[in-house]
């Protein structure tokens, strides 16, 4: 709508500065697109009413992007990026600092919570087919902003220089010169260095606090923004639009403002509840969230026994050392690895079922997906423990380790997952699909 | 035939119950738990005055500053009277004198900083505390050191027994088993630090399998047994409290913002409902 046809923003409700509360929204809409966003995207953006508990990891997941963003700020304010410091400003954060380690435990649990948050997330597209037409590209997005958690997690991991972030990025590092021809020039780019090192860290820590969070950003508002331009999906997985009243608004819609925005805040304070017990009480998680190991300083001298990456990356990590090396090269787990994670994006052309959402799918998916789902918490437990963590089989079977047997037999089952879904989802029995959505 | 396959899942299955007991067996030391108080004040203070005797003059904890031991009801007057001997300034940190390559010449590696240590040591098998606590009562003389020192739970390990002189010269005394179920037996009933090893070997084709019980003779120091341990839960307790000064600040922010956020629930809670009564 052009500037001058639009009209006068009026706040209708009581109150003693709407006049002149009237006359600022009013000036503002008539230079900058205020309202119709407002509209857009809040007060008339129609979401289905049946949302479940799965829906609320979205805006838990937005929500704990700002809290890692706003205490990231005031964490660099005090961090040092230098391989000789950047330990000691960690104790200096958590012990000098006014504040300090509040702010440092929010920044560490936040992480994993995200990762809490983004699983989940991507489980409920899972479930209820929120990647299928018309929707792949939400899903493509979704899935580019998971590598970008995934990059930012693992800078950020380095920047504390204990001997976990030390050895793991050495680690991870060292997969990439393990691609033929390339990849020892493509190691030592991303490491600046022949070893991990200070150079490593400064790049890390630039990468971790603007490069990445930047693409992250824009990510998600694309992932929004192509959101509400087709519409939410929902636990039924029936198109709210195609029944509508006669003012155009869905039958089974409501506007997100206030009805979600009531509801978000109230999932908001459940999940800073189970976050705040973690943080105030148990913030090393058991070792999975800060790991005991990395309270060591980095020593690039004395390589610790045990070396597992932080459990958000562990099913992949997993996948890596099930994959049996070939000519004396990683390469085939690491693209067993690569595959595992960028496989993802293919679900909206995989799945072939005539309907979109776990309810009315046949017992076919509903195995397949609950399997997945065993498989990749497996697969996730072994990636934190040793190969040997289960010992070994007797000699008839070549004295292998168990874990690493079972880990193989995840691995395939996961490709599997995957790679028969187009045959199993067609195939399978669903059931009738309701008219509209139920509650 | 149908046999021949039961068979070996037969095999397998109690392969794997005997691998798993075996694993068990094969667990090394169990770690001794140290009853710290956290609150308790004269342990805490105590604690410190053992870790700046005994451990700061070769361990450093240079995260950790004087004045902070003010958490432990100290005036800065007390903490440089009693616990500064190096004339720092009571707002610096706990560094060490000593130089790290002098230490790496006289202990093979320099010793590592103490700050963190406790939350280093932590694992599934206990608390840090229960570590260093474990660590400390498991001295034993051996000539065979160059310190004349070794260690059941960190085995040859480059620091010498600094408490010597409270705890006495333990002796190591070995045991050896056939049987797993005896060794445990003696495992429970040792008296004091103790550890258990399975080894095996091929003896004619067959496997042989024995189990090695090593335990501490005590030796006699200035200090009852009882009064050694005490002291050094005291010193652990320290330790645990220098690696996170903030850990009892944390808990009770923890509680009020957990009060906080129950009140918030409850009105999050009304305004949803409120507003979702006219759906469905």
């Amino acid at each position: 709508m052009a500037a001058k046809n639009k009209q006068p923003v009026v706040i209708t409700c009581a109150g003693p500065l709407n006049g002149v509360a009237s006359g600022l929204l009013t000036w503002v809409d008539q230079r900058f697109p205020l309202m119709s966003n407002w509209r857009d995207h809040l007060a008339e953006y129609y979401a289905p009413k049946n949302f479940n508990f799965w829906y609320f990891f979205g805006s838990l997941a937005m929500f704990v992007l700002v809290l890692q963003i706003v205490t990231g700020i005031f964490l660099t304010m005090h961090y040092k990026p230098d391989a000789s410091q950047a330990f000691a400003s960690v104790e200096y954060i958590m012990r000098d600092v006014w504040g300090g380690w509040f702010i440092r435990y929010m920044h560490s649990t936040g992480a994993s919570a995200f990762f809490i948050c983004v699983y989940l997330h991507m489980l409920r597209g899972l479930m209820y087919g929120s990647y299928r037409k018309p929707r792949e590209l939400i899903w493509i997005f979704g899935m580019l902003i998971y590598l970008c958690l995934m990059a930012e997690a693992f800078f950020g991991y380095l920047l504390p220089w204990g001997q976990m972030s030390y050895w793991g990025a050495q680690v991870i590092v060292n997969l990439f010169a393990s691609v033929p021809f390339i990849g020892e020039d493509l190691s030592i780019l991303i490491r600046g260095d022949y070893v991990v090192s200070d150079a490593t860290l400064n790049r890390f820590f630039a990468f971790h606090v603007i490069a990445v969070p930047l693409v992250l950003i824009g990510l998600v508002a694309a992932h929004i923004l192509a959101l509400h331009e087709v519409g939410s999906n929902n636990p039924d997985g029936v198109e709210i639009k195609d029944k509508k009243d006669a003012a155009g608004h869905p039958l089974d819609g409501i506007p997100f403002h206030p009805y979600y925005t009531v509801k978000d805040t109230l999932g908001v304070v459940v999940f800073l509840i189970i976050f705040s017990i973690i943080m105030f009480f148990v913030p090393e998680g058991g070792g999975y969230f800060l790991e005991y190991n990395n309270f060591i300083p980095a020593d690039p001298l004395k390589t610790p026994p045990h070396i597992a990456p932080v459990w958000y990356f562990t099913p992949f990590y997993s996948i890596l050392r099930a994959a049996p090396p070939m000519f004396n090269s990683q390469f085939p787990g690491v693209v067993a690895m690569g595959v595992a994670t960028l496989i993802f994006f293919l679900l909206p052309w995989l799945d072939r079922s005539p309907v979109n959402s776990i309810r009315y799918k046949g017992p076919l998916f509903r195995g397949a997906i609950t399997i997945f789902v065993v498989v990749f918490l497996i697969l996730g437990y072994l990636g934190t423990e040793p190969t040997n963590v289960w010992g070994q089989f007797g000699g008839w079977l070549g004295n292998a380790d168990r874990a690493t047997v079972v880990a193989r037999v995840c691995t395939i089952v996961y490709f599997l997952f995957f790679l028969l879904m187009p045959w199993y989802s067609s195939i399978d029995k669903c059931k009738p699909v309701p008219e509209r959505v139920t509650c | 035939m149908l046999n021949p396959s039961i068979f070996r899942v037969l095999r397998a299955a109690t392969l794997a119950v005997a691998l798993i007991s075996v694993a068990h067996a094969n667990e090394g030391m169990r770690l001794q738990t140290a009853s710290v108080n956290a609150h308790d004040l004269v342990s805490l203070q105590n604690g410190a005055k053992l870790f700046v005797n005994y451990c700061l003059n070769c361990h450093a904890a240079s995260y950790m500053r004087y004045n902070r031991l003010s958490d432990l009801g100290l005036n800065e007057q007390q903490i440089r009277d009693n616990l500064i001997f190096t004339g720092v300034k009571v707002g610096e940190l706990m560094k060490v004198a000593m130089d790290g390559k002098d230490a790496k010449e006289w202990f093979g590696v320099p010793p590592p900083d103490l700050t963190v240590i406790t939350r280093s040591r932590s694992s599934g098998a206990g608390s840090g505390t229960d570590w260093v606590y474990t660590y400390l009562k498991s001295f034993y003389r051996d000539d065979q050191r160059p310190t004349g020192w070794n260690n059941l739970l960190f085995e040859n390990v480059g620091m010498p027994h600094v408490l010597w002189q409270l705890s006495g010269q333990q002796q190591l005394a070995v045991q050896e088993f056939k049987s797993e179920h005896d060794a445990h037996a003696a495992l429970i009933a040792a008296k004091s630090a103790a550890r258990l090893d399975a080894e095996v070997s091929m003896n004619g084709g067959k496997e042989e399998r024995r189990y090695k019980l090593r335990t501490l003779q005590p030796g006699a120091g200035t200090l009852a047994p009882i009064e050694y341990d005490k002291q050094v839960t005291d010193l652990v307790n320290y330790m645990g409290y220098m690696a996170e000064p903030m850990r009892l600040e944390r808990r009770q922010v923890g509680t009020y913002v957990l009060l906080l956020l129950g009140v918030l629930f409850v009105f999050a809670y009304a305004l949803k409902k409120a507003f979702w009564k006219d759906v469905h």
